[in-house]
């Protein structure tokens, strides 16, 4: 049995979220393919190629691959279905949009989000924004999987796969790209990232979230993120929201100031290695999950901590 | 322009879930059950549509148990006309959903189906782009603006990074995110006013009958617990810890 690895990438980069989709295939089978649709794949190909243990790397190209159209997509891997018993794709907005849609063509059960294979036919995925885990038994023949990337370690360096071209596929008849708004951002990726800074309701304003939370994650190398509150009010992107419906991360140090800790924020976050909060009220349900608590008003408490990261060298 | 919104009842968003301790599922006895918070907003997008003349009817659809006739009766309080129940005690997987929500479809010939991105449940976040694919429309995930012009809809999508603008040909498939509306209360008029909109109660086999399962639950369990740490008296101590203690900076 084969498994297509479905790459994440944005045309450009391969992210290492398809590393650590390579890892939990390997677990199904040790044939990997990796896909990378998209346009002007080349240097993202290349990339997936020293990924070790992938057999082979196919590429396709079209126009609407490289928008990750899902319609454009599914359609480019269905004809490949001949020769693959699964695919597996990080759970990303790309990998939710096209891989349900991909498992109806096929007429199976799509599995979302998993955090471990427990052999080639049985999955443990979270269910009730991870306050349950369940461990499901495929009876499908093709096995259509989104994994969550935080859970699995990226494969190594090192391979030499060889690249193919493949068809593209027909496109997407209905459905027309208008336009993107990607934010752009110096700071390392939320999903990847070591060490994470969120922000919740209490910052008040997109100002104040961006005085007070931006520069003590610049000083830690951090990614941002934010509640959904804070996202709600407009203090923060959309794409910075941790959660059960935003991104999950898993990071070293994840710092949460003035976030109360609802469980779709936990949803998201709990998993990390070490949790810091910061919040007045000493009896927020943060405070329950958090390795180190800090009961303080962040206004004063994020000016000492931005000094004590300095006076030890940060 | 008729558009379908497939809603369902599912565990209200304010209450943990617990395992149950023979590892069957989820205690779901006495729990506060309410409408899936994405079909809710689903609901209110469609209504907004018919208030600004868009849309000309809203039907509200869910498969489930009796009690989901609660849950269609929310979505008429909040506008929608009539609803259709598809009663059955099982606990139907995506795919099955996802069949006879194309059947529905087949019967209803909507022009669009709005519906939530994922139900708080299951968080499969799946049937809606299996409806798409069934019903072979095109798809737009994670709504969070949604303008119908003509035969096309144009979608904003919240993606990875930022946002996708797309446009649809009619009939299409649209599903939720959080950020496309803040769904309204119903006021008591309008909860009056729904006890008097109809709720067709259908089987299953109305709607081409229930297939094999494909998945089996082999067990349900509790995720590792995170035990509470200590509290730290200032900043200078909590760098300390996370130096030495904790290793992380
Ligand atoms: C279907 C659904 C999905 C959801 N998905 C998500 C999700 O993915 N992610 C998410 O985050 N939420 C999600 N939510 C929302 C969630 O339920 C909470 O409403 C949200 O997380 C609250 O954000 P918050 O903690 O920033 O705000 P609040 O709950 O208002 O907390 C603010 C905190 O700041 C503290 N505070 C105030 N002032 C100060 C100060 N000066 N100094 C220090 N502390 C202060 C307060 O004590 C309080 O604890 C979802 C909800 C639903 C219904
Ligand atoms: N039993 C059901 N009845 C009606 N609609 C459903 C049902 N299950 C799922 N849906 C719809 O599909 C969406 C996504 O659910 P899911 O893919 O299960 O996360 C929900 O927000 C509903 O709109």
């Amino acid at each position: 049995m084969a498994v297509l690895v479905v790459a994440d990438h944005d045309n450009v980069e391969l992210k290492d979220t398809t590393a650590k989709t390579v890892t939990a295939a390997r677990a199904i089978s040790p044939d990997v393919d990796v896909l990378v649709a998209g346009q002007g794949v080349a240097a993202v190909a290349a990339q997936a190629a020293k990924i070790a243990g992938v057999r082979k790397v196919l590429t396709a190209e079209s126009d609407a691959l490289g928008r990750h159209i899902a319609e454009a997509l599914s359609a480019c891997v269905m004809p490949l279905m001949e020769a693959y018993d699964a695919v597996l794709t990080p759970a990303t907005s790309v990998g939710k949009n096209f891989a349900p849609r991909l498992a109806a063509l096929l007429d199976v059960a799509p599995i979302s989000e998993i955090l471990e294979v427990v052999d080639p036919t049985t999955f443990v995925r979270p269910i009730y924004a991870g306050n349950a885990l369940e461990t499901v038994q495929s009876r499908d023949s093709k096995k259509i999987i989104t994994g969550r990337a935080t859970a699995f370690k990226p494969a190594e360096e090192g391979g030499s796969a060889p690249i193919e071209a493949i068809d593209p596929g027909p496109g997407a008849e209905h459905t027309r790209f208008v336009s993107d708004e990607i934010v752009k951002s110096d700071r390392p990726e939320l999903a990847g990232a070591k060490i994470v800074v969120s922000g919740g309701r209490a910052m008040g304003s997109a100002e104040e979230f961006h005085r007070v939370i931006e520069p003590l994650a610049d000083k830690l190398g951090a990614a941002v993120g934010a509640s959904r509150a804070a996202v709600d009010a407009g203090y923060a992107p959309n794409d910075y929201q941790v959660g059960q419906t935003g991104k999950v991360v898993a990071p070293q140090l994840y710092v949460a100031i003035g976030i109360s800790g609802a469980i779709q924020h936990l949803a998201g976050m709990k998993d990390s290695k070490v949790i810091v909060a910061i919040n007045k009220d000493a009896d927020a349900p943060i405070f329950q999950v958090a390795d180190y608590g800090l009961v303080a008003d962040y206004k004063t408490a994020v000016p000492e901590l931005m000094e004590a990261l300095t006076a030890a060298g940060k | 322009m008729k558009v379908l919104v497939p809603v369902k009842r599912v565990i209200d968003y304010n209450v943990k879930a617990r395992v149950k301790s023979d590892q069957s599922g989820v205690d779901l006895a006495n729990v506060k059950m309410s409408m899936n918070p994405f079909c809710e907003i689903a609901v209110e997008e469609a209504v907004r549509l018919q208030e600004k003349g868009v849309a000309s009817e809203v039907v509200a659809v869910s498969i489930g148990p009796a009690q989901a006739q609660e849950t269609i009766r929310t979505a008429l309080a909040m506008g929608a006309e009539r609803g259709i129940l598809i009663q059955t005690d099982a606990d139907p997987e995506p795919l099955e959903v996802a069949k006879l929500l194309a059947a529905v479809a087949k019967a209803e010939q909507p022009s669009l189906i709005l519906m939530g991105k994922q139900a708080i449940d299951g968080d499969n976040n799946a049937v809606g782009q299996m409806l798409s694919a069934l019903l072979d429309w095109p798809q737009a995930t994670f709504a969070s603006k949604i303008e119908v012009a003509g035969d096309t809809v144009r979608v904003t999508r919240e993606v990875d990074g930022g946002l996708q603008t797309l446009e649809l040909d009619l009939p299409a498939v649209v599903t939720a995110d959080l950020r496309l509306n803040e769904p309204r209360y119903a006021s008591l008029p309008n909860i009056m006013k729904a006890k008097r909109k109809t709720i067709d109660v259908k089987s299953v086999d109305d709607f081409g009958g229930m297939g094999e399962a494909h998945l089996k639950v082999l067990k349900v369990t509790e995720p590792p617990k995170r035990i509470a740490g200590v509290k730290v008296e200032n900043a200078a101590e909590l760098v300390a810890k996370l130096k030495t203690e904790a290793g992380v900076i």
